[in-house]
């Protein structure tokens, strides 16, 4: 099945060696798990940026990594790939850049293929496929340090003969051998032509000329780490594994919750000192509110999400880095499952209760891109800490403190949870409707590599967290803050003589107006539609609204403005606006994070109508029953 | 690659009329699922859409060779099997879309 292949031999002749590089872009492939992205880090270290193809939801990073002449090539991670068919989105990315078919990326000039050395029976299938695009190509074998230590070798002379390319022998985490990358970016070797490769053929003749390759070059694969073993017998313990399970979860969450909100709290206050000085120092007008209540505003509302999703990140790339992440997968798969998803969506969506913005960020840890979507659409119902406020503020207006379960339970903390399990089990059913219909996996849900324990390395953690930082603050950022501006200006504007003008009079109470009719069936009047409208800033922002307008400040008078809402809005249309808070995805810095994780408008713009379109109708209905029991 | 496309659509032709008349000749004796922890099978034949053999193959799942059923998630499902030195977590459901040949233990423990 193997069929003979002509390599340019032009790119094969040797090159002058002045030091300059022969290569101005080089491409960085290799399967997932082979420690390409480690490899890409280590080259470019802080010099790469991430960005999108157009219409693709597959992200890349480009890099420069610079020669000892000073001189920089530039370098581009692909997704990682097993193979060249273009099955999946990733796999067609890989080859639409190979083959310079992408749009907006030019066609690499060389090849950097980096393979797991203690997998090379698998890994240099994907090798003959790679060499045989007919570009120069180094092949790295990869992790170098544990296949020596524990006990595997490979000689990469017999292997370069056959292939037909150079290959060296690397740690990307040591930087061991790393000199060869240098080495083939200034001149390229003289090699002969590969003796065989195969193109296209049955797995299994793929396998036998791999596993030829490899003896031809004594490769001898390192046993299993024991302590990987031992490790498993733990955390895959039928009963211990389930209990480190959730001791762990809770760990994760207790970290967050503990260290992640009040960092968001401190940093909070801090943002809203500068700003008094800020607006104290500015003259006063147009331009002083433009700045303090459009523009500081904005930049604050995308800070303030910063230390949470640092936190979440740092943990899952510990979990991710170690192992425990693909085990933690395993376990909580039987439950997932129920719903259609997989054990990968668990530890997103649980960190959707915290806060969607960072839960969503983390589903890029599911590779099934229809789970991926279904998990980013269902997380926005989990009952985040922005909606605690509002439900507290209504919750205590409205219900009546009475026992219902001895006196630690009352009517308000039934209250609560009842609006939690709703969240949650319209999450359940819109997953299920999803994946029974439009998401339904083509694919298999669930087929889970297990790679072994390592320890974490501080920098790869590092560069991911700065990373998803930039990913956030630069992309997501800036459309919150121009919703942000938005939102400025429909409160603060038109100006009477240098004066806001009263909120009665601002062009977003105007629109308020405007949806009263829309919101009467609910039980709301303009004043409520005024606070949803700005909620979109972000939830909690409602009660600020209802202080303003009925010129009560909620945090030093929470009393009277709970009278107040009760000029607003009967019992009735309390229990709706408590429904319609728990389903409706009224916030823009969601929206603007699942545009960027989708890198299209359709989801954001989809899964905002349909979590309001089922907000509106559950609140209708939960004002009409309300109505017929307590009036 | 042409003959290897006739292949599987003849391959798949038969599936149909073999379905269609209910022969269930085709139907392996023996699924992946059928191991118990810790035994071990030769890998023979899949049963599944093109895309999803071919990932599993890609992971290590190729014909040929030997898998153990290595350890149990909760409940029995999914299940981690050991082929070609990895491990792979699999739902029951797609287990038993993998036709093995069983290893007595004394062939196990030989090879």
């Amino acid at each position: 099945m193997s069929l003979p292949v002509s390599i340019p031999r032009t790119v094969l002749s040797p090159k002058p060696t002045d030091g300059s590089p022969v290569y101005k872009s080089v491409a960085v492939v290799g399967p997932p798990n082979a420690g390409k992205t480690t490899l890409f880090n280590r080259l470019t270290g802080l010099r790469q940026k991430v960005g999108n193809f157009p219409g693709v939801t597959v992200e890349h990073h480009t890099g420069s990594f610079r020669l000892d002449s000073g001189e920089e090539v530039s370098l581009i991670d692909l997704p990682g790939v097993y193979s060249l068919n273009p099955k999946s989105e990733d796999e067609k990315v890989t080859i639409d850049v190979l083959n310079g078919e992408m749009p907006g990326a030019e066609r690499p000039d060389a090849i950097i293929l980096v393979l797991d050395s203690n997998n090379l029976n698998r890994h240099l299938v994907l090798a003959g496929r790679v060499i045989a695009l007919g570009l120069p190509t180094l092949v790295l074998l990869n992790m170098a340090d544990e296949l020596h230590k524990q006990g595997g070798q490979v000689d990469v002379l017999p292997l370069a003969r056959q292939l037909g390319t150079p290959v060296a022998l690397v740690s990307a985490v040591t930087g061991e051998g790393l000199h060869a990358v240098a080495n083939f970016l200034v001149a390229t070797p003289q090699i002969p032509e590969p003796l065989e490769l195969p193109i296209f053929g049955d797995p299994r003749h793929c396998r036998e000329w791999a596993v030829r390759m490899g003896s031809q070059a004594s490769y001898r694969r390192g046993a299993t780490p024991e302590w990987t073993r031992r490790l498993d017998s733990i955390f895959l313990h039928r009963l211990w594994g389930g209990l480190i399970f959730v001791v762990v979860i809770v760990a994760v969450f207790q970290t967050i919750f503990s260290l992640g909100q009040p960092a968001s709290d401190i940093l909070q206050k801090l943002l809203d000192g500068f700003a008094v000085h800020l607006s104290n120092w500015l003259p006063a007008g147009l331009i002083n509110s433009l700045v303090v209540n459009g523009v500081w505003k904005g930049a604050g509302s995308v800070l303030v999400f910063l230390p949470q999703i640092l936190l979440l990140f740092l943990v899952i790339g510990i979990l991710e880095d170690s192992g425990y992440l693909a085990r933690a997968a395993v376990i909580s798969d039987k439950v997932m499952a129920k719903v259609g998803l997989n054990g990968k969506s668990f530890i997103p969506l649980l960190s959707a209760y915290g806060c969607a913005v960072p839960a969503i960020m983390a589903t890029r840890t599911i590779e099934n891109k229809r789970d991926r979507i279904a998990t980013i659409l269902i997380a926005p119902f989990m009952t985040c800490s922005a909606r605690l406020p509002v439900y507290t503020m209504v919750i205590a207006a409205f219900i009546p403190d009475r026992p219902v379960l001895g006196p630690v339970v009352g009517t308000r903390a039934v209250a609560m949870l009842s609006l939690y399990v709703l969240g949650f089990a319209m999450a359940v059913a819109t997953a299920k409707a999803l994946k029974s219909s439009v998401l339904r996996s083509r694919d298999v849900a669930f087929v889970m590599e297990l790679p072994p324990y390592r320890w974490p390395r501080w920098k790869s953690l590092g560069l991911r967290l700065m990373d998803r930082a930039n990913a956030f603050i630069f992309r997501a950022g800036t459309v919150i803050l121009a919703v942000s501006i938005v939102l400025w200006g429909l409160t603060y504007l038109p100006m009477h003589n240098g004066q806001p003008p009263q909120i009665a009079d601002s062009a977003i109470s105007k629109i308020g107006h405007f949806i009263e009719p829309a919101i009467l069936p609910l039980g709301f009047n303009w004043r409520i539609g005024v606070g949803l409208l700005s909620s979109f800033a972000a939830r909690e922002v409602i009660i600020a609204t209802m202080g303003t307008l009925h010129g009560v400040d909620p945090v030093s008078h929470a009393m009277a403005l709970q009278d107040a809402l009760k000029s607003d809005l009967s019992p009735a249309g309390a229990i709706a606006l408590l429904v319609f808070f728990a389903f409706a995805m009224q916030c823009m810095s969601t929206m603007a994070v699942v545009q960027r994780e989708t890198n299209s408008w359709k989801w954001p713009i989809l899964q905002f109508l349909y979590m309001t379109t089922v907000a509106y109708v559950a609140a209708f209905v939960a004002y009409r029953v309300t109505l017929l029991y307590w009036n | 690659m042409e003959d290897e496309a006739n292949r599987v659509t003849i391959n798949s032709v038969l599936k149909l009329v073999f379905n269609f008349m209910k022969i269930p000749s085709l139907k392996p004796s023996h699924t992946l699922s059928d191991l118990a922890l810790g035994e071990s099978g030769i890998l023979e034949d899949f049963d599944m859409p093109q895309t999803t053999a071919e990932h599993l193959m890609n992971l290590g799942f190729v014909p040929g060779l030997e898998i153990l059923v290595a350890r149990s998630g909760p409940g029995g499902n999914p299940r981690v099997y050991r082929v070609d030195g990895t491990e792979v977590a699999l739902r029951r459901d797609l287990s038993r879309c993998i036709a093995v040949r069983p290893l007595r233990n004394a062939e196990a423990e030989m090879r």
